[in-house]
């Protein structure tokens, strides 16, 4: 309720977008190109920034697709409504209880997962965490890197590392859109407290095994997506915070500059 | 003097409903007394304003507090879910939180301002001194309802928060362990301590608070306000009795604050609307995660504005002694009416050796502000004995540098410069 006076303003430039929405998952699939990524692919990685925009709608509805596609199987998103992000997203309800929320749910129910806590900490060895405030306890780039560098690794249990989070429990469940990479490492020989050598393998660059089904750069937007969606979720009402502070601030410039006239009036009687 | 002046301002008897209150309630007589025919100096400038923010920033924290009060719901596990409640499905509870949230480090940035005022035109000498006593217990007290309320959301830097400083009374001798164990109401950080934290957060520190800041609004009325000059403008009366270099507090300073709380909200809303966490500062990232004993945050800091006395407290290696010395640059501020033997009040007529040391004070402050949201290693470390090592002349050599310290002669009457 209290959303729709900001959502209102914008729903009319989201509606068009909502027919993308719809479930579809029917990418335009162009298989990945060789070397697009350039000789050492992914060295920077610790540089990526997500740079999103949450005022961006077409791509928070985008995101919320990909967070019931790959994301809603293990994670939970406790703290929101689906009734609440159909709202704050302008998709009409018809279309949030046909492709979004899971059948037998209603909208006023909280986003959950339905794997069971417990058999989810015996199956990966740790509950998968909600994901509600991920993108303020964490931070966006850090969701963004996380997603982008997962690598194939044999000696896992789930047959996937990551260089964000080293082993981490979690498979890498975008690798059929992401496709294959494996990470190498060179070896860096770096002098210890007391002089002795110590060999240590540093990260190299990422080397494509097998494309996914997404082109890097499609990869990019899939990703940047799913990190605007879960900054919207962080905080859902940053947009209209954004927008009742420009007046507020502007109310209250007005409010002080007429306080200074008055201010002014009276001292100068003052000697 | 003031009920002097009162009996002289007040207006002739009315008649009607106004009067008949004013037989019951001396509300006329406590404004011309209080307001009207209160002079205080002509010469304030920008420092001024800090002293009537703190009480708008009081008033701000108690609103919001009431409103959160209704809200929020103190328990091991209920706290965190019902601040993301506020924030999410409350109307305007974000509003209501971030403004609350902010307010508590804008009360300690006015305030940290206030007492810089008092520094920098001895307003804590002779006949000040109870006035500056009665504000640092009101600095005291605020910073204990701060650090219980930061608590209060119970995400993780709250508990690991907590752990640290409640440990902090464990290194008094003897007692400490016992101390500990009674002030968490449990053998650690729990359910128990969260909710005494509450109780006290939001019923018996805001009781002292309110009751130290009228001692402390009492006290500033005994003694007047001091200026910038530093010189007793109650010494030189007009053939009217009243102070030649005063005016009355109401209109002109009622006026002028009202504009200075105008330019503060601006700043406060600002910070509100646009960067309400202000990149950690005012809400850490760790707090977005609900408190978890068994993970630690990689580096467990207090929110800025204890920082300064964290920073003292890692510099020493003993954990005892480092206790102890972050007690006493706390408890170093009470001494200071005391300890500075200058002959005038304010820096306007003091020598270099005066300004220079508070100077080295302010930026050593800002230092160990900034050094205690770092990790405590190696030149971190350094740096911090050093600014500490300041901080401390700052205070302890005040009878030597304030004695021998040049001063120039203090004029007769204050120096104002017409608008």
């Amino acid at each position: 309720m209290r959303t729709e006076m900001w959502t209102g303003m914008r729903s009319w430039r989201s509606l068009a977008v909502v027919a993308l929405l719809v479930g579809n998952l029917a990418w335009a699939a162009e298989p990945a190109t060789e070397g697009e990524a350039g000789a050492k692919a992914g060295a920077d990685w610790k540089s990526w920034r997500a740079d999103n925009n949450v005022t961006d709608m077409a791509s928070v509805q985008r995101g919320a697709r990909n967070f019931t596609s790959y994301c809603l199987g293990c994670h939970s998103l406790k703290y929101e409504r689906w009734s609440r992000l159909g709202t704050d997203l302008s998709i009409p309800p018809a279309l949030l209880q046909r492709d979004l929320i899971p059948p037998g749910d209603k909208d006023t129910q909280y986003i959950l997962t339905t794997m069971p806590a417990e058999d989810a900490a015996n199956w990966f060895g740790k509950t998968p965490p909600d994901l509600s405030l991920m993108a303020r306890s964490r931070g966006k780039d850090y969701i963004y890197q996380f997603l982008k560098t997962f690598y194939v690794d044999p000696t896992r249990q789930t047959g996937a590392n990551n260089l964000r989070l080293p082993t981490t429990a979690m498979p890498h469940v975008l690798s059929e859109l992401e496709g294959l990479k494996r990470a190498v490492f060179r070896d860096e020989v770096k002098k210890g407290e007391g002089g002795e050598r110590t060999h240590e393998q540093v990260f190299d660059h990422f080397e494509t095994i097998a494309p996914g089904r997404l082109t890097a750069a499609q990869y990019d937007d899939f990703v940047r997506d799913t990190v605007n969606f879960l900054d919207y979720a962080s905080e859902p009402t940053q947009a209209a915070r954004r927008d009742l502070g420009v007046w507020v601030v502007l109310f209250l410039i007005v409010f002080t500059w007429l306080a200074y006239l008055v201010k002014n009036e009276y001292w100068k009687d003052v000697h | 003097m003031a009920t002097e002046s009162a009996a002289a301002t007040a207006a002739p008897a009315k008649k009607g409903l106004w009067a008949w209150v004013n037989k019951r309630l001396p509300v006329d007589e406590f404004v011309a007394e209080q307001l009207t025919g209160y002079y205080a100096p002509k010469n304030f400038n920008i420092w001024y304003f800090f002293g009537s923010l703190a009480g708008v920033v009081l008033v701000l924290q108690l609103l919001t507090g009431i409103f959160l009060t209704m809200f929020y719901k103190p328990g091991e596990l209920t706290s965190f879910d019902s601040v993301e409640y506020i924030m999410r499905e409350v109307n305007f509870g974000w509003l209501i939180r971030y403004l609350h949230s902010t307010g508590a480090s804008a009360f300690f940035i006015v305030v940290y301002l206030h007492m810089f005022r008092a520094f920098l035109y001895g307003s804590y000498k002779k006949p000040r001194e109870l006035l500056w006593l009665l504000g640092m217990l009101v600095y005291l007290v605020l910073m204990a309802e701060a650090f219980m309320g930061y608590v209060l959301p119970w995400g993780n830097m709250s508990f690991w928060g907590a752990q640290v400083i409640v440990n902090l009374f464990g290194t008094i001798p003897a007692i400490g362990p016992g101390l500990v164990e009674w002030i968490r109401g449990d053998y650690g950080i729990a359910d128990a301590t969260l909710s005494r934290f509450f109780a006290l957060h939001v019923v018996a520190l805001p009781l002292g608070l309110l009751l130290v800041v009228a001692l402390h609004l009492v006290a500033l009325r005994r003694t007047g306000s001091n200026n910038p000059d530093g010189i007793e403008i109650k010494e030189k009366l007009g053939a009217d009795g009243k102070p030649l270099d005063g005016i009355p507090f109401h209109p002109y300073y009622t006026v002028k604050d009202i504009f200075g709380i105008g330019v503060f909200f601006i700043l406060l809303a600002i910070v509100v609307f646009f960067v309400p966490t202000l990149g950690g500062l005012f809400l850490e990232a760790p707090n977005f995660d609900p408190a978890n004993p068994m993970s630690t945050p990689e580096h467990i800091a207090p929110v800025w504005y204890f920082t300064p006395y964290y920073a003292i407290l890692r510099a020493v290696p003993d954990q005892r002694l480092g206790a102890l010395l972050m007690g006493l640059a706390v408890i170093s501020f009470l001494f200071v009416p005391w300890l500075d033997r200058s002959p005038v009040k304010s820096m306007r007529y003091r020598g270099w050796l005066s300004r220079t040391m508070l100077a080295l004070f302010v930026v050593s402050f800002i230092a160990l502000g900034y050094l205690g949201l770092q990790p405590a290693e190696g030149l971190y470390v350094m740096l911090a004995r050093i600014f500490a090592a300041v901080y401390f002349a700052f205070f302890w050599l005040m009878p030597i540098y304030t004695s021998i310290d040049k001063v120039r002669p203090v004029p007769e009457r204050v120096t104002y410069h017409a608008h």
